[in-house]
C-alpha cells in the first residue's frame, strides 16, 4: 500500500509483550483473601439455597421458647420456639437480595451521574452536583425512616432508599476520577470523532476509572448490608414473621441471657458476610490497581 | 582549577540485577564541557546522577569510581556525600518548575544552599545570593528576591536553578536536559549562558541531552550512549561529520535542519534498554544495518580510534559516511490543486470565569491545497494548538469560518456531518495519552472505522492488518494494549487509527515532540510516504523549525495568535522577512553550526553530500 521503506520493521525488536488482564487467580494470593473468597461463596450459597437444607419450617413453633441447643435443635429455639438453625438458613436471602439490588442500582445511577458531571463541565455538572449535595445532607438512616414513613415499609422501599443513600457519594467519587480522565487525548479523540455521549462515558472513560471505583465498592456493599440489617432491626423493613437475620437479632435480644444462640447465630452471619465482602472487594480493587497501565513518561 | 572528572567503570544496576549503566568511562579536563547524548532509556540521566554518587531508588551503584578533582564519590558515606554535593559537584535537573521549591522565595531558595554549606553571616550571605543571581544574569533587586518560582518565566527558572548549582562554587556541574522544556529563543540564551560560564568560571560541565544539535552548541567532546553503554566518544566535529558507530550515524542522519530541508532517515526498531531488557553481544545489533556474525555473541569493546576518539563496534570501518540529501519540495503543487481547507478570519479565545480573556487566534486566515503539507510553526502560547483544536471541532471559535472541501464546518464536532468528521482526522501530541489504555489497538482501529465510515465490525476487523502494515507495524500489534508499545509504535498506531477513517486531511499537532529524534525521523518519513501514496493533505503543527523544513511544502509562522509570515518553506526559512521569524531561526541550534568549527564550509559539504 505504501512504498515507504524501513530497513527492518519494528516487529523484530518490539518489547516482550506484557498483557493487561484482570488477574483473578493471583488476586487471592494471601490466605486471608483465599479464606474470605471461600467464605463469601459459602455465605451466598447458604443465603440463596440454605433453605432447602433447613430441618424445620422457619415459621412453625417446634418447641418451647428459648430452648438451648440440643440434638433436635442444633442452635436451640427462639423467643416463639421456632428452630434458630432453620431461620438462619432461610434468613439470608432478604439481606443479600435487598443489599445486592440496592448497591447495583446505586452504581448504575451513581456512575452515570458522576461520569456525566465529570465529562460535561457545564451547567449540567453544577445542577447534578448540587442535587447530590442536597441528598448528602440527609443522614442515611433518617432518610430511610422518613421514606418508610411516607411510602410504607417493605423490600421495595428498602432497595430504593438504600440506593438513594449511596448515589451521591458514588457520583462524587466517580466525578473526581472522571475529571482526571476527561482531559486525556483518547477522550478528546472520541469527541472529535463525534461519538455519542454514552459511548464516550461508558466505552472510553469508565474502563479507566475502574480502580478508584472498585476501591470504593467493598465498604459500600458492607454499608448496604448493615443498612438493611439496621432498618430491619428497627422493624421498618421487612415485616417480622418473615425469617431475616436482622429481624431475628431484634426479636430475640430480650432472651440474650437465656438462649444466646438465638441472637449470636444470625448476628454472626451478618458479621461474617460484611467481613468477607470487604476483604474480597479490597483484594479486587488492589488487583485492578496493580494492573493499571503504568504509562511510560515521554522524554 | 582542579575540577577534572575521571569516571572508571561506572556500573549501575537495578534490583533485578540488570545493568542500566554498564562500565562507563569518562574523562573531562577541568573547565571543559562534555556532552552526553542518548535517547530515552539510554541511561544518560542515570550516569548524570551517578556522578553525584547517587542512584535513584530501586537502582544502586554496583561498581566503578567517580573522581572529581581527585576526590572519590563512590563508596563514601552518605554524610560525606551530602557535604560534597553543592560544593564539589552539583546538579541541574530537567524541569526547573519542579526542581525549585514552589513555596520558597527566590532569595531564600539560593540562600538555603549557601547556609547549609558555609558559615557566612546574614550580610555576607545576601552578598553571595546577589553575586549568584548576577552570575546567571538575573535581576538582583529586592522585588525579584521576594518572588516565588511560579512568578518567573521558564528561562528565568532554569537560570535560577543553574545559579543555585553554582552558588557554592563547585568544581563540576551536571546539567540534565536543562533546555528541553524551553522555547528555542530561551534555549539559545541558556546555551550561551553555559558556554559563558564555562569560559568565565572554569567549572567543568557535563551536559546531558537527547538533542544532538543543542549539545553541539556547548560541548567540545560528546559521548553517545545507547542501552547503558557509551558507544562512541569523539570531538563534536568528528562525531557529526564522520560518525563511526552506526547508531551515531543514524542519529546524525535523523537530526533535522532548518536551513537546509533534509530528507530524514530514522533508525528502525525500538531501543534496547527501554524496558530494562538487555541482550548478549552488541546491544545495537537488532537495529543495525551493518551487523556481522560476531555481533550476536561478542560484545564489542570501546576501542580507541585515532588519537581522541573511541568507538564500540566490531565493524566500524564499514560505517558509511553520513549521506544527507535535500528533499524535494512541492511548492508548485498548490497552483494546480483546489483548496481543501480554507480558514478565514478565525478568531479563538480562552475564557476563564475570573481570569482575563486570552486571544489564541486573531483573524487567522490560510488555505491548504489538496495534497499539500502546510506547517504551522510557533512557540508555546502562540495559539497553534488552539487553531488545530478549532479545526477539529474541539474548541468552538468565536469568529471566522473553517471550510473543508467547500463545506463550512460547525464549531463543535458533533454538529458536523459524519462525512465531515471522517474527512478530517486529528493526531495528538502525546502518543502516550491519545490511545485508550483499556482498548487493544485493534479495538481502537475498528471503532474508528465503524463510527466514521459505518462499516460493519467484521469488515473493519479484516482491514486492521493492512492498516497496521501501512504504518509499518506488524499485524500482531493489533492484539496489544498501548502500554505494551513504545512511543514511536504508539504514534504509528494513532496514525493508523486516523487512516482507518479514510481521511482527506490529517491535522498533526506536535506529533513528534514527545518522540526520540531517531523515532521522530521515522515518523516524518512515514507521514511523507502516506502523503505521497494516499494523496493526503497534512496540516503539521510544531515548534521545531528543523521538522518544518523536513516535512512541509509551505509554512505559516504564528505568534500570539497572529500569522506573521507565510510562504514556501525554503523561502521563509532562508529569507525570513519578519523580525520574529528571524529571531526564531537565529536561535534554533544547528548541528553544523558549532562554536569551534575548524572549517565550516567543508563540514557543510560533507554533511550534505553536495
Amino acid at each position: 500500500m505504501t512504498s515507504v521503506d524501513l530497513a527492518r520493521s519494528p516487529d523484530d525488536v518490539a518489547p516482550a509483550p506484557r498483557r493487561f488482564r484482570l488477574r483473578w487467580p493471583s488476586m487471592a494470593r494471601t490466605p486471608l483473601v483465599k479464606l474470605s473468597l471461600v467464605g463469601l461463596l459459602v455465605l451466598i450459597l447458604i443465603a440463596l439455597f440454605g433453605r432447602y437444607a433447613a430441618p424445620y419450617s422457619p415459621t412453625a413453633l417446634e418447641s418451647v421458647p428459648y430452648s438451648p441447643p440440643s440434638r433436635h435443635f442444633l442452635l436451640g429455639t427462639d423467643f416463639l420456639g421456632r428452630d434458630v438453625l432453620s431461620r438462619v438458613l432461610y434468613g439470608g436471602r432478604s439481606v443479600l437480595v435487598v443489599a445486592g439490588t440496592a448497591t447495583t442500582l446505586a452504581y448504575v445511577f451513581g456512575l452515570t451521574i458522576g461520569l456525566l458531571s465529570g465529562f460535561n463541565r457545564s451547567w449540567l455538572d453544577a445542577t447534578l452536583m448540587r442535587t447530590m449535595d442536597v441528598l448528602l445532607a440527609f443522614p442515611p438512616i433518617l432518610f430511610i425512616l422518613v421514606l418508610a414513613a411516607g411510602a410504607g415499609a417493605g423490600a421495595t422501599m428498602l432497595i430504593v432508599g438504600i440506593a438513594v443513600v449511596h448515589v451521591p457519594s458514588i457520583a462524587r467519587v466517580v466525578r473526581a476520577a472522571a475529571l482526571d480522565v476527561s482531559v486525556h487525548g483518547y477522550v478528546e479523540a472520541a469527541v472529535a470523532r463525534g461519538d455519542a455521549t454514552r459511548h464516550i462515558l461508558f466505552r472510553e472513560m469508565l474502563p479507566n476509572i475502574s480502580s478508584p471505583v472498585a476501591a470504593d465498592l467493598g465498604p459500600r456493599v458492607t454499608i448496604s448490608i448493615l443498612l438493611v440489617a439496621g432498618v430491619n432491626f428497627l422493624g421498618l423493613g421487612l415485616a417480622p414473621p418473615s425469617p431475616d437475620w436482622a429481624i431475628a437479632v431484634a426479636e430475640n435480644r430480650s432472651g440474650l441471657g437465656i438462649q444466646v444462640w438465638a441472637v449470636l447465630g444470625p448476628a454472626a452471619m451478618i458479621a461474617a458476610l460484611t467481613f468477607v465482602t470487604n476483604v474480597v472487594a479490597d483484594a479486587t480493587a488492589r488487583s485492578l490497581g496493580r494492573n493499571e497501565t503504568r504509562e511510560a513518561t515521554p522524554l | 582549577m582542579t575540577g577534572e572528572l575521571t569516571v572508571r567503570g561506572l556500573t549501575i544496576e537495578v534490583a533485578s540485577g540488570a545493568n542500566i549503566v554498564d562500565s562507563v568511562d569518562l574523562h573531562v579536563p577541568a573547565g571543559a564541557v562534555l556532552g552526553i547524548v542518548g535517547e530515552s532509556g539510554s541511561g544518560k540521566s542515570t550516569v548524570g546522577l551517578g556522578l553525584l554518587g547517587f542512584a535513584k531508588p530501586g537502582a544502586r551503584i554496583a561498581a566503578g569510581s567517580v573522581q572529581i578533582g581527585g576526590v572519590e564519590m563512590i563508596g563514601v558515606s552518605d554524610q560525606e556525600l551530602r557535604s560534597r554535593r553543592g560544593t564539589l559537584v552539583s546538579y541541574v535537573p530537567q524541569d526547573p518548575a519542579t526542581a525549585l521549591n514552589p513555596s520558597m522565595r527566590v532569595g531564600e531558595q539560593v540562600a538555603e544552599l549557601v547556609r547549609y554549606h558555609t558559615s557566612l553571616g546574614e550580610r555576607a550571605r545576601l552578598a553571595s545570593v546577589i553575586d549568584t543571581l548576577r552570575r546567571v544574569q538575573l535581576p538582583t533587586d529586592v522585588a525579584f528576591l521576594r518572588r516565588y518560582p511560579h512568578q518567573l518565566s521558564g528561562g528565568q527558572q532554569q537560570r535560577l536553578a543553574i545559579g543555585i548549582a553554582l552558588s557554592c562554587s563547585p568544581d563540576l556541574v551536571v546539567l540534565d536536559e536543562p533546555t528541553t522544556g524551553l522555547d528555542v529563543v530561551t534555549q539559545a540564551h541558556i546555551l550561551d549562558e553555559v558556554r559563558r560560564l564555562g569560559a568565565e568560571t572554569g567549572v567543568t560541565f557535563v551536559y546531558i541531552s537527547h538533542d544532538l544539535a543543542a549539545v553541539a552548541a556547548v560541548a567540545a567532546v560528546v559521548a553517545v550512549m545507547y542501552a547503558g553503554e557509551i558507544v562512541e566518544e569523539a570531538a563534536i566535529d568528528v562525531l557529526v561529520t564522520q560518525p563511526r558507530h552506526p547508531y551515531t550515524r543514524g542519529l546524525v542522519a535523523s537530526v533535522p535542519d532548518h536551513v537546509t530541508a533534509l530528507a530524514l532517515k530514522g533508525i528502525p526498531g525500538v531501543a534496547v534498554g527501554v524496558g530494562g531488557r538487555r541482550i548478549t553481544g552488541c546491544q545495537f545489533r537488532d537495529r543495525c544495518v551493518q551487523r556481522i556474525g560476531r555481533c550476536d555473541d561478542h560484545k564489542p569493546l570501546l576501542e580507541p580510534v585515532g588519537s581522541d576518539a573511541w568507538v564500540r563496534c566490531h565493524a566500524f570501518e564499514n560505517t558509511p559516511r553520513v549521506e544527507v540529501h535535500e528533499r524535494e519540495i512541492n511548492a508548485e503543487r498548490r497552483n494546480g490543486a483546489a483548496s481543501l481547507l480554507v480558514v478565514e478570519d478565525l478568531r479563538a479565545e480562552h475564557r476563564s470565569p475570573r481570569g482575563p480573556c486570552v486571544v489564541a487566534a486573531a483573524d487567522v486566515s490560510f488555505e491548504i491545497a489538496s495534497g499539500e503539507c502546510v506547517a504551522l510553526v510557533g512557540e508555546s502560547g502562540s495559539g497553534k494548538s488552539t487553531i488545530a483544536r478549532c479545526i477539529a471541532g474541539l474548541h468552538p471559535p468565536v469568529g471566522g469560518s473553517i471550510t473543508l472541501g467547500g463545506e463550512r464546518l460547525e464549531g463543535i464536532a458533533r454538529k458536523r456531518s459524519k462525512q465531515q468528521r471522517r474527512a478530517l482526522q486529528l493526531i495528538f501530541q502525546n502518543p502516550y495519552d491519545s490511545l485508550n489504555p483499556r482498548h487493544t489497538i485493534e479495538s481502537s482501529l475498528v471503532w474508528s472505522a465503524k463510527q466514521l465510515r459505518g462499516v460493519p465490525a467484521e469488515e473493519a476487523r479484516r482491514e486492521v492488518a493492512e492498516l497496521l502494515n501501512t504504518v509499518q507495524l506488524p499485524a500482531r500489534t493489533g492484539a496489544l494494549y498501548p502500554a505494551e508499545l513504545s512511543g514511536g509504535e504508539r504514534q504509528r498506531a494513532v496514525i493508523a487509527r486516523a487512516l482507518a477513517a479514510h481521511p482527506d486531511l490529517l491535522v498533526c499537532d506536535e506529533v513528534t515532540s514527545a518522540l526520540d529524534v531517531s523515532v521522530q525521523a521515522a515518523v516524518i518519513e512515514l507521514l511523507l510516504g502516506l502523503q505521497r501514496d494516499l494523496d493526503l493533505t497534512i496540516l503539521f503543527i510544531t515548534h521545531d523549525l528543523g521538522v518544518v523544513a523536513s516535512i512541509a511544502d509551505r509554512v505559516l509562522v504564528l505568534e500570539r495568535g497572529v500569522v506573521l509570515e507565510q510562504g514556501p518553506v525554503t523561502q521563509v526559512l532562508n529569507h525570513p522577512v519578519d523580525v520574529y521569524t528571524q529571531r526564531l531561526i537565529a536561535a534554533a541550534p544547528r548541528l553544523n553550526d558549532r562554536p569551534i568549527a575548524p572549517a565550516p564550509r567543508v563540514v557543510n559539504e560533507t554533511l550534505h553530500g553536495v
